[in-house]
């Protein structure tokens, strides 16, 4: 959908507000790891789409707050991804710091970014990822095996939430799972350091690491093909030139930790979710058939990216009666706009039987998530799993016990203490 | 109801979500681009067409739709 501001004119002048002092800060904090937070049901349920916050460094930017709105800007090619940009709102001290660091296709423009993306598409179909379900079972399982085997309880994000998509995306690209305690650490360092410096360190402990399995990829006789995407990557597109080393880095980097990170945190936002919903848990043990449906109503519900969706205006921008200047950055809000009451009825209430494909948990426009249908199946089978093979299994400390990541990045725990 | 669809391979971004939901009428092929199976899918694959032309992230995928001639 590649509407422009033409197709939508209204009669009126558009609103130009201008930059308050009393601007809410952004991003907040969640308190309870499925609502949103206080300030983002202020924001909801405010009359105009788009709002002005005040985030960390003092500057401004648009929050977008209803979902026809967000789908229109993120369709909009006025609205730039360029991260390394200096106006491109940053919503942490980490983001900053890594401002000037070469970026992988998600911070490209078109054309730029389509041609990358094609790299990379043909491993994420809908057929490849099917092909991949028994794979995942069995990775399932087999940590579900060795958790049964150690408790009861258990640390759920490190014992299963956390290895099992990080092994399905090590097989994906061709990254030995052995080094997990090294990616797995650094990864959460990137996302999650409270500064800058730390931020920077993290990304170039994975670069080190990534840079030497390229290289040993090089040197392989075929260079690398066969072995997993990236294996390909560095027989094909880096060995003629279509992709350079510092960019198959930088987008090998994106894959592994956007490849287990998200999964991970949907896993045990999904399970304390269903847990605190004992209603909702018995429908799908009643009826299993309802669990893809589900997952759809976890990703609406939950909404672990969402800072993920930040642009910057290149153009002037007349949306929904509001204006956007150029310079000014606009984040989109994926919890925010997958509750938008005038798009999804009750939006507030946690409901199994509402298969919400059209959420924007995954983003939309031509970012949209390129692993959406592996999280899909992975999601899947984890839930199918748990429900089979652990039916007894409850939180082991009450949930107001368990500490939240902050608003700044995925959303999700890092500990879930269980047990069954 | 009948119903033509049309998918832009320029414009594709291959999220895949118009073979996840409709099928019968949307594929993707080896390179991961939309190819459409069914251009003028029957009444029973067109909510699940429409459904699709709805949720494709980079407008590839155009659904056309005209009331039955009177």
């Amino acid at each position: 959908m590649t509407e422009t501001a033409a197709t939508h004119q209204t009669e009126t002048a558009p609103t130009e507000l201008p930059p308050t002092e009393d601007a809410l800060a952004f991003p907040n904090d969640r308190t309870c790891p499925y609502r949103l937070p206080e300030g983002y049901t202020r924001l909801r349920d405010e009359k105009e789409p788009l709002r002005r916050v005040t985030l960390y460094d003092g500057r401004q930017a648009w929050v977008v707050t209803k979902h026809e709105t967000a789908r229109k800007l993120l369709s909009d090619p006025r609205l730039s991804s360029d991260r390394t940009h200096d106006d491109f709102p940053a919503t942490s001290p980490r983001f900053q710091g890594l401002r000037d660091r070469r970026p992988a296709f998600i911070s490209l423009d078109p054309p730029e970014h389509g041609t990358r993306r094609r790299m990379l598409i043909s491993d994420f179909t809908v057929k490849r990822i099917k092909g991949m379900r028994t794979d995942i079972e069995r990775i399932v399982h087999g940590f579900i095996d060795e958790m049964l085997a150690a408790g009861p309880l258990a640390d759920l994000v490190s014992q299963f939430a956390l290895p099992v998509p990080s092994m399905v995306i090590c097989q994906m690209l061709g990254v030995p799972y052995a080094d997990h305690a090294f990616f797995q650490d650094a990864s959460r360092r990137l996302v999650q350091s409270t500064d800058a410096a730390d931020t920077v360190a993290a990304r170039d402990d994975l670069d080190r690491y990534l840079g030497g399995l390229i290289t040993k990829l090089e040197a392989e006789p075929g260079g690398g093909a066969g072995q997993g995407m990236l294996g390909s990557l560095v027989a094909e597109q880096l060995a003629n030139g279509e992709i350079d080393r510092e960019e198959l880095v930088a987008t090998a980097l994106l894959l592994l930790v956007a490849g287990h990170e998200t999964t991970a945190s949907m896993t045990s936002l999904s399970v304390i979710t269903l847990l605190e919903h004992p209603d909702q848990l018995a429908a799908l043990r009643a009826d299993p058939g309802l669990i893809p449906g589900a997952v759809e109503e976890l990703l609406r519900y939950l909404a672990i990216a969402d800072v993920a969706g930040g642009r910057l205006a290149k153009a002037d921008i007349e949306i929904d009666g509001q204006l956007i200047r150029a310079g000014e950055g606009v984040i989109v809000t994926n919890s925010i706009a997958n509750r938008d009451g005038a798009v999804f009825e009750d939006p507030d209430t946690f409901d199994v039987h509402r298969s919400p494909r059209h959420h924007i948990a995954f983003g939309y426009g031509v970012h949209q998530c390129l692993g959406q249908n592996l999280a899909r199946l992975e999601l899947e089978v984890i839930l199918t799993a748990l429900l089979d093979r652990i039916p007894t299994l409850r939180l082991a400390v009450p949930v107001e016990q368990l500490t939240l990541r902050p608003g700044t990045t995925i959303q999700g725990v890092n500990e879930l203490p269980v047990t069954w | 109801m009948s119903m033509h669809v049309t998918a832009d391979r320029d414009v594709c971004v291959g999220a895949g979500l118009c073979a996840l939901t409709a099928p019968g009428t949307f594929d993707q092929d080896d390179d991961g681009l939309v190819t459409v199976l069914e251009p003028d899918p029957e009444a029973a694959d067109q909510p699940a067409a429409r459904e699709a032309g709805n949720l494709c992230p980079s407008g590839a995928v155009r659904i056309a739709e005209q009331p039955p001639v009177a």
